[in-house]
């Protein structure tokens, strides 16, 4: 056994990618030449709805490849949960930015200059979610009676809470190189999940090329945002590169990529809750509608997801959710870090304000008497064990952040305090990870040992936690431990890069694999062994724990194997004439069950509250006639340094016994709480905002609304403090 | 056209009328300089000419005409490469050259409102800014000089 003790995990070690990043030498998609490389175009619909009536090129066709539907070799689809969309428009248009012909030349000025006109039938198009007929999914969860007791609740509460999309604005827009390789074809590019990108694109070549390798190069953010949509642009390449057999790269503009490529999911929630006198809630009803755009893409699991978070991390015996996600003809919305998650507990924390403000409670109080507990069952029916910490960091927060004092201090009118309660599962919903039963492996080399996973490294620090958690379950130093560059034909697939998943599941498995290599080698150090016997491959799969039991017909059980837990406290100062909010000091609890690696997972908390803050404020959408209006960021305005506020980070460790050292998943719980904090912060000026993102506009409308309160927000809260 | 390039004179035939982030990027090779907007918005094309910070999206290469052009890869800041590094300043890595090179202007010991005002027209989608202070308050407080590569950092 080797004798090596020092711990990676736990330390802040160097990240591997640190220098790389640091000195520009990191390599990403648009860093990527070829020889004889041509450059991709997309030709798009300019209408939400209609058919494709005639194509017209008006460009002289000499050096350019050109590709229509009719070029595909296997099925016109970007596989995924449905396979209803099309890779390119054979006849009916769905969407304004669809996809319909593609280009490539060797010259990008000629390329950029061709002009295609295209003649289309019109149609109507739907474009409002609550009145579109065409369902996606339903979702149904139910626990206890609900209807009795709301009917003998002492006071039933209602609201509707709406959320607006939301743009990822990943710095690096999304991009990808075809390249043609023995009769194949290799597919480098911006990548959250190398193995999905490679199943759509077998299903849409066939047999067409022998092979199809799929290779992540650094990726200059995700969050969500690639994790399906790098399907659509790789399968554009590939056909490229197919039929003008040499590479094709396409890399989006920042305008392409904000009007084409997927959104957060805008969202409706309805709450009727019954409650005691005291606050304690007694019945839930919830009803959530997502937009899930022209196509069902990943709609399904967000609403999935969206729907098991609605009721907040709260103990009540008699839950309904109803959710479902309907069609509209605006690009399909998408993976966005928190993946429904965000929208329901946004609905879930400002109606607990409400509910404290219609019985005069302390909006912390209400919280504490109906947190989770041990002990406690979730919506589904999910009996919590000791690593459940919503009543921990509720308190925790409430101290650190001074809430007390503050919340006491807001009758000056300008300067709020909001607090929020959330939770967000860890890994695939239910039986989810069962099916994907991920993989992964170690391998000994002449250097020292190599992780081999499709886990992809977008800037969270999947390739520093992976080799910290196998160096010390080996018992090798980290340095010493090398992580393999994603691609399809060297790694086994450890399942998609989302789901907060990464740390904990992959994780996990690796850690198993480890401890099975240490036992393999016995006495010798790696590098004795591999001098002797050669190298070593372990290779280790998921295994789900016994205690996990989930049914996908009725929604009951387990949904996750673990949460992690958090409490957001916000601050914000109102100009009472522009009525214009800017985010003050923002406090994060949260409980990531064990930080593998501190300092990456404080930059996850700081980096996700700080993308909440701007959809709680900034981040507007404006569509119109199904197309983003303002898919600039000149425009669109993500926070700036100017606009960030300061971000307190408390870690808490609160272990769960089946993640590598105790870890849970951590990547999205920071989406989840911000923006309801804020909102909260504002209704405790006395504006009764239920929106995001809270716009001056939004601002002045519930202030008309609620024409008691006074812009200034002169209204004391009903208990200052507790 | 001739100007200075990471401390070394060159002759570069382009299109007066092209994008210098192109230039940079194709016909010096030099991709360490990233292009997240091409409108001036994000800041991740940032380079110095004549040691300002500039945004090479919107500067035409005529501009470049005589001038000294500094990039990623001809920058002296290994104090705050290294801090980025400790500090995990960069997190996606792609707003990262940018970063620095417009955190190069900041004079030493930095306060917090002056680090946002130097970074305002940077963006950075992953880490909330709060590691990059981080990193630039120590880079620029240590002022260390420790070449790169010569010991493990951790
Ligand atoms: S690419 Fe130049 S500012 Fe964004
Ligand atoms: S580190 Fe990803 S954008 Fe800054």
């Amino acid at each position: 056994m080797s004798s090596f003790t020092e711990r990676a995990v736990g330390r802040s070690v160097a990240r591997k990618d640190g220098m790389g990043k640091a000195t520009g030498k990191a390599l990403y998609a648009d860093d990527l030449t070829f020889p004889g490389m041509l450059y991709g175009r997309t030709v798009r619909s300019t209408i939400p709805r209609g058919r494709v009536r005639a194509i017209r090129r008006n460009f002289d066709a000499d050096g350019f490849t050109v590709v229509d539907c009719r070029d595909i070799p296997g099925k016109n689809v970007i596989a995924l949960i449905e396979n209803d969309q099309p890779c390119l428009v054979e006849h009916e248009v769905r969407h304004v930015a669809e996809p319909i012909l593609l280009l490539a030349h060797a010259d990008r000025e000629r390329l950029l200059a061709a002009d295609v006109d295209i003649d289309y039938e019109l149609g109507t198009p739907v474009l409002d979610s609550a009145t579109s007929g065409v369902v996606f999914k339903h979702i149904r969860i139910q626990k206890g009676d609900v209807d009795a007791r709301l009917a003998a609740a002492e006071r039933v509460i209602e609201g509707t809470y709406r959320t607006g999309a939301q743009e990822h604005v990943y710095i690096e827009p999304n991009g990808v190189v075809a390249v043609p390789e023995d009769g194949g074809l290799a597919v480098y590019g911006s990548i959250q999940c190398p193995f999905y990108v490679h199943r759509a694109l077998v299903t849409l070549l066939g047999d067409a090329v022998n092979h199809v390798r799929v290779v992540q190069t650094e990726t200059g953010g995700g969050f969500g945002g690639k994790e399906e949509f790098p399907s659509v642009i790789a399968a554009h390449a590939a056909l490229l590169a197919l039929k003008s057999g040499r590479p094709v790269k396409i890399i989006y503009d920042r305008a392409e990529d904000m009007v084409a490529t997927t959104k957060r999911h805008p969202s409706i929630v309805r709450h009727r809750t019954g409650v005691t006198r005291d606050g304690r809630l007694v019945a839930m009803d919830v009803d959530v509608l997502m937009d899930g755009g022209a196509y069902v893409t990943l709609s399904p699991v967000v609403l999935s997801r969206g729907a098991i978070h609605a009721a907040g991390p709260y103990r009540c015996d008699h839950i309904r959710i109803a959710g479902r996600a309907v069609m509209t003809n605006t690009s399909p919305n998408g993976a966005f870090r928190g993946f429904g998650a965000p929208q329901t507990q946004f609905a879930m924390e400002v109606h607990m304000d409400r509910i404290a403000e219609a019985l005069g409670l302390d909006p912390v109080h209400l919280r504490e008497i109906n947190a989770l507990r041990p002990g406690d069952t979730t919506a589904t029916g999910q009996v919590l064990g000791s690593d459940c910490s919503a009543l921990e960091t509720l308190q925790r927060a409430v101290e650190v952040s001074g809430y007390a004092e503050k919340r006491a201090a807001t009758d000056t009118g300008r300067r709020g305090v909001g607090i929020s309660l959330f939770y967000h599962g860890s890994g695939f919903t239910g039986s989810g990870e069962l099916r994907l039963a991920s993989r992964a492996a170690i391998e000994l080399t002449e250097r020292g040992v190599q992780v081999l996973t499709s886990s992809t490294e977008i800037g969270q620090g999947t390739r520093t936690m992976h080799a910290q958690i196998v160096a010390d379950a080996l018992g090798v130093p980290y340095e010493s431990v090398e992580v393999a560059q994603p691609d399809t034909s060297r790694v086994p697939d450890s399942g998609p890069t989302v789901a907060s998943r990464t740390c904990m599941v992959v994780g996990g498995i690796l850690q198993r694999a480890a401890t099975e290599m240490r036992q393999r080698i016995g006495d010798s150090s790696p590098a004795e062994y591999f001098r002797e016997h050669g190298s070593l491959r372990v290779e280790a799969e998921y295994e789900q724990p016994e205690w996990i039991q989930w049914d996908d017909e009725t929604y009951r059980g387990d949904a996750y194997a673990t949460y992690g837990w958090g409490c957001n406290v916000a601050e914000v100062e109102l100009d009472p004439v522009t009525l214009e909010v800017r985010p003050g000091r923002l406090t994060a609890v949260v409980d990531v069950g064990k930080a593998i690696h501190p300092a990456l997972a404080v930059g996850q908390i700081e980096g996700g509250s700080a993308q909440a803050i701007g959809y709680a404020l900034l981040e507007h959408v404006v569509m119109r006639d199904g197309a983003m209006a303002n898919g600039q960021l000149t425009n669109y305005v993500i926070p700036t340094t100017l606009d960030t506020p300061p971000i307190d980070v408390v870690l808490v460790e609160n272990p769960y016994p089946g993640g590598p050292f105790g870890a849970k998943g951590l990547g999205e719980l920071p989406m989840d709480g911000p923006a309801p904090a804020i909102v909260n912060a504002i209704r405790s000026l006395g504006i009764d905002v239920r929106e995001i993102p809270a716009l001056p506009e939004i601002l002045l409308r519930a202030s008309a609304r609620a024409p008691g309160f006074a812009i200034a927000g002169q209204r004391k809260p009903t208990t200052a403090g507790r | 056209m001739q100007f200075t390039l990471n401390g070394r004179e060159v002759d570069v035939a382009a299109h007066p009328m092209r994008r210098l982030l192109d230039v940079l990027r194709e016909d010096c090779e030099l991709t360490g300089t990233k292009e997240g907007c091409g409108e001036g918005e994000c800041g991740a094309c940032t380079v110095l000419i004549d040691g300002q910070a500039v945004v090479s999206c919107l500067v035409p290469f005529a501009q470049v005409d005589g001038r000294d052009v500094r990039t990623i890869e001809g920058a002296d800041a290994q104090a705050l490469q290294r801090a980025f590094m400790d500090h995990v300043g960069a997190q996606c890595g792609i707003c990262t050259p940018g970063m620095i090179m417009a955190a190069m202007s900041l004079g030493p010991d930095p306060t917090r409102k002056q680090m946002q005002e130097a970074l305002a027209g940077n963006l950075c989608r992953c880490t909330g800014y709060e590691a990059i202070y981080r990193a630039i308050g120590e880079a620029k407080r240590a002022n260390r000089r420790t070449p790169l590569g010569v010991e493990s950092i951790g």
